[in-house]
């Protein structure tokens, strides 16, 4: 019993020093894994498919950065995060990094202590609403039920829009997206609201999709976007470059089926030479090898193969990539330049 | 001639600490003790240290930063710009609520119960204890979420209303959906107001005049009542014929309050379906309803054994005495066996009722907003001061147990065999 107990309290000091350990990079090299936190299951972005094999956008994400430090794209342990859980398991050490539909905001960032390497999906908060109870604008929800999944942004942010425009409302607060799913179809709450993609991925599950509308107003800016554990910022680096690779491959039009072409030799293109390590030493500056960026890409395919894999308007969840266009389409995606 | 040896003054040494066995047990104890310090020490300034190389100093000041978030069933105004420690109180009063609701029907059930399954009827016994193991083997968590999802979806949407598919029940006086049930609200037209308590501190509450009101005339109602029943009894002593006094009784109790309620202009708020949901009327929610009859039959079904066990720890000679002397079995039971039961029955009744209020933090499960949701749940969440929440909490639930304990201890020392 004594015995028990002191190694209990061994194994509880061992996590917190494992939490304060900068060297994430060692750490996920050591174990031969990457451990990362995904949500519990939202079809498009993480879920796992029939034969229990991970997939989504943000699962994606993760394999490539499992692709670039360890050179193989499943050595990823997917660890199931709901919106409670997740800063707490990305604090203790229990994920190296999260990928999971998380807002980038102020309070996050620095009182949370946690870092956000960049931005992969702009996303903002909106309402799904079965369309038999002819609501066509969120400002219609006067004495509405609503459910909300809590410890999220867009439970304030609800708060904040049904306060700014004086009316009223209940919250149902809800802890996973299929708890929520259930009782929106149910009828336990008239509308669900959440990230439109996290709607337009719930609803693409429905038994009829096309008896439910998500309605126009968009309330809140979420940009989402993985995050690291503040204080490691060479770990940072590696998980914020990875994500610029993926964006900077679509912009210069490197895929998944030309990449071994392209990076087999140098080409004419320096950016595109010093991406995939034919020129200079980027890789190494990030502690890597030059074929990182090769096989990051090589994972799962540039940003654009990824969304329009996952997410696009191909799949069931039909997002059109809107403001998640490049830059140079008219979206916000941009990577600063690999030099 | 006689020699008195004296006891054995040798010096004290060291090392008798370890081979005296008269040092030898508070030497072990001393050193285990110092052990023992040192591990929390070290534990408590490991966790400080990391703390503070992440950055998170302890510092509970967040609980007076405004809170941002609504909270659907609140006993007091609220709102989501007030402070996470008014969220945190409203969450407090909802645990409170679930548990001195579920305590009371728990008890009720109990009772019932258990002393049905010692029932000579075979069926009834036999129905008693299939409730009993059906309940106490399935964990309570699994009851809450099966509740819950029975009222989701079997009972009707507050559309199927408007389509005129479901109707309101009790000459349309309450409405059972499945977002909870609407029944009609006290209401005073002519209301004596309320009185501000706390100002506009966090912790500020209104106490209703008109109830207090009510309940000063109740307890005259029912201090009266106790004097009119002193004097039959004194009657009775001296003269051996008891007055009647049932009307008088009754009378005194409830004519005042009747009067109070008409001068207050009592009348009753019905719910009315309006856009999307009932409006006015008393809502109760379908988690707490899940919650409180989840937690009550699941605990009835541990106190029900409990009473069992209390009863048949009664000698059957009391209850052929009992018989001997004239007395039904129903007055047998609740003036011999019950009042002798109790003492066996109290001390288990208190471990039962902090289970159940220590249970009620699964409210989380059916999104009900108890304190574990608000401050252990949103508010951890939004302001990432996992440790002092969860010490927070702790706080709260120890504090709440040892009153119950406390309360529960006394009432027992009440009951118990008083030796003269």
């Amino acid at each position: 019993m004594k015995k028990t107990v002191f190694l209990g309290a061994l194994t509880v000091a061992g996590m917190a020093a494992g939490a304060s350990a900068a060297a994430t990079l060692d750490d996920v090299k050591a174990r031969g894994k990457l451990n990362c936190g995904v949500t519990t299951g939202l079809v498009g972005f993480a879920a796992p498919d029939a034969n229990g094999k991970w997939e989504g956008f943000d699962v994606d994400f993760c394999r490539a950065v499992a692709a670039a430090v360890l050179g193989d794209a499943n050595a990823v342990e997917f660890v199931p995060t709901t919106g409670k859980t997740r800063f707490t398991a990305l604090a203790s050490g229990e994920v190296d990094m999260l990928a999971r539909n998380t807002t980038w905001t102020l309070s996050r960032d620095v009182d949370l202590k946690f870092d956000f390497v960049g931005v992969n999906y702009y996303d903002g908060q909106g309402f799904l609403v079965s369309k038999e109870m002819g609501v066509s604008s969120a400002k219609d929800l006067d004495g509405a039920t609503v459910c909300i999944q809590t410890g999220t942004t867009t439970e304030l942010n609800l708060a904040d829009f049904f306060r700014a425009n004086n009316i009223s409302y209940e919250p149902v607060p809800i802890e996973t997206n299929a708890e929520g799913q259930q009782q929106y179809l149910a009828g336990a709450c008239d509308t669900y609201t959440t990230d439109a993609s996290g709607l337009a991925a719930t609803r693409a599950t429905f038994e009829n999709p096309q008896d439910h509308v998500v309605l126009p107003e968009i309330i809140s800016k979420e940009p989402l976007g993985p995050l690291v554990r503040h204080g490691d910022n060479e770990w940072a680096d590696i998980v914020r470059w990875t994500l610029n690779a993926l964006i900077s491959a679509e912009e210069l039009g490197i895929t998944s089926t030309n990449i071994g072409e392209l990076s087999a030799a140098p080409g004419d293109n320096p950016e595109i030479n010093r991406l995939l390590g034919t020129e200079g030493n980027l890789g190494e500056m990030l502690g890597l090898d030059a074929d990182w960026a090769k096989r990051a890409i090589m994972a799962g395919g540039n940003y654009g193969e990824v969304f329009a894999k996952n997410i696009g308007e191909s799949t069931p969840i039909a997002l059109a990539r809107g403001l998640n266009a490049q830059w140079k389409d008219g979206g916000l995606i941009y990577s600063p330049p690999f030099r | 001639m006689t020699t008195i040896t004296d006891p054995h003054q040798g010096q004290f040494r060291l090392s008798m600490l370890l081979y005296d066995s008269r040092y030898r047990s508070l030497t072990i104890q001393i050193v285990a003790l110092i052990g023992f310090l040192m591990l929390i020490g070290w534990l408590l300034s490991n966790t400080a240290q990391n703390l503070a190389e992440l950055g998170k100093e302890p510092s509970f000041s967040f609980m007076m930063e405004p809170a941002g978030y609504d909270i659907n069933q609140r006993l007091l105004d609220y709102n989501s710009q007030d402070t996470h420690l008014r969220a945190s109180f409203m969450g407090l009063l909802n645990t409170l609520l679930v548990a001195v609701m579920g305590c009371i029907t728990a008890t009720v059930l109990g009772v019932i119960i258990g002393v049905l399954r010692l029932s000579p009827n075979w069926i009834i016994s036999r129905l008693s204890a299939v409730y009993v193991e059906g309940f106490r083997n399935v964990p309570v968590l699994l009851w809450i979420v099966f509740t819950m999802a029975v009222l989701i979806e079997t009972l009707p949407q507050p559309s199927a209303f408007r389509k005129g598919e479901a109707s309101m029940s009790l000459w349309d006086s309450v409405a059972v959906t499945n977002r909870g049930i609407y029944i009609p609200e006290p209401l005073f037209s002519r209301s004596l107001g309320d009185i501000h308590l706390l100002g506009n501190s966090s912790l500020r509450f209104d106490v209703s005049l008109d109830l207090l009101a009510l309940l000063a005339v109740l307890i005259g109602g029912i201090l009266t009542s106790v004097l009119i029943k002193r004097r039959a009894d004194i009657l009775q002593e001296a003269t051996g014929v008891r007055p009647r006094t049932w009307h008088w009784r009754l009378g005194v109790v409830v004519v005042p309050v009747v009067l109070v309620l008409a001068i207050l202009g009592f009348h009753l708020g019905y719910p009315e379906l309006k856009g999307f949901n009932f409006r006015n009327g008393i809502h109760l929610r379908n988690s707490l309803i899940a919650l409180w009859l989840a937690l009550s039959l699941y605990t009835g079904a541990f106190i029900a054994e409990i009473v069992r066990a209390g009863i048949l720890a009664v000698s059957k000679g009391q209850t052929e005495a009992a018989s001997a002397l004239g007395l039904r079995p129903k007055r047998t039971m609740s003036l011999v066996i019950l009042p002798q039961a109790l003492r066996v029955i109290i001390p288990p009744l208190i471990s039962n009722y902090l289970n159940l209020t220590k249970n009620s933090s699964l409210a989380i499960a059916v999104g009900y907003m108890d304190i574990t949701g608000t401050l252990g749940g949103i508010t951890m969440n939004q302001t990432g001061r996992e440790l002092e929440t969860v010490l927070l909490l702790m706080l709260v639930y120890l504090t709440i147990s040892l009153t119950i304990s406390a309360v529960m201890n006394w009432y027992n020392e009440s009951v118990k065999l008083k030796e003269r």
